[in-house]
């Protein structure tokens, strides 16, 4: 019961939080509703059983990807014009298409089959999780550990050219 | 099972939120952070029907996601904040050359 309505709690608050995310003028409070909602989304997988991926949620989506975020903003200059002016020409588009995409995908969801409904399927924690992945899926570990490597690369390369050009 | 169907609902939200970010708004990096909304919805679905089945292939496939998303920022960020250099600004108007 507690789990359900934890449950609710935690989607109303990733709405909330995207809902913001599109609304708010400074990038900082985008990037703050953006955590928001990250972290409500990790409250969901860990409700779900799934706690080796809420984990990875926090540490690597808000610790990582999200700070970084954060400390490029605070880099930024804030007299920016695309900080005083929102929205662009395609708002009315945009939320058109928003609105159809949403019912689309909904309706979808309301039409389709209703789950299978195995839910008695047990929780799997990190054991199972470590077993298959560097069991049986090792070679995309492997991949993507290049993949990290590539980007580190890329990423010093791009700076690199970057003052290069404007000394 | 209306969990079910409720966190993929969320997730199909999420996404179209995320999509309707990276049109509608005019700063580069929130639309960027909008694009990362779009993979966190659609991770929201696939660890939604990997616990409906139990198929643990599921969490490595979003584990591979994390990582992706991860580099994605990591190559992203000094691109854009090499435009913000040179051009002083990180309003998609202002990078308009490629318009015919």
């Amino acid at each position: 019961m507690i789990e359900t309505g934890l449950m609710y709690f935690f989607a109303a608050v990733a709405l909330g939080g995207s809902i913001a995310m599109l609304i708010a003028r400074h990038p900082m409070r985008v990037a703050l509703a953006l955590i928001t909602t990250m972290l409500s989304l990790a409250g969901i997988y860990a409700l779900l059983g799934v706690h080796v991926l809420a984990v990875f949620q926090v540490l690597i989506y808000v610790g990582a990807v999200m700070v970084f975020m954060v400390y490029v903003i605070l880099l930024i200059d804030v007299r920016d014009s695309a900080f005083a002016q929102r929205f662009s020409w395609l708002l009315v588009p945009g939320i058109a298409g928003f609105v159809g995409l949403a019912a689309i995908l909904c309706f979808a969801l309301w039409r389709g089959d209703s789950a299978p409904g195995s839910a008695a399927a047990p929780p799997f924690g990190v054991r199972p999780f470590s077993e298959v992945f560097l069991n049986e899926y090792w070679l995309y570990f492997e991949l993507v550990s290049v993949l990290l490597v590539a980007a580190v690369v890329a990423a010093i390369a791009v700076v690199k050219i970057g003052t290069r050009r404007h000394g | 099972m209306a969990d079910t169907e409720l966190l993929v609902g969320l997730g199909a939200v999420l996404y179209a939120a995320g999509l309707v970010g990276v049109m509608v708004r005019r700063n580069a990096l929130v639309m960027l952070m909008c694009m990362e909304l779009m993979l966190n919805g659609v991770n929201l679905t696939l660890v939604t029907f990997a616990r409906q089945t139990g198929a643990t292939e599921g969490a490595v496939l979003v584990f591979l996601v994390f990582v992706v998303a991860a580099a994605e920022v990591a190559i992203a960020i000094p691109i854009l904040l090499l435009l913000a250099r040179a051009r002083r600004t990180l309003d998609v108007e202002a990078y308009a050359e490629l318009k015919g």
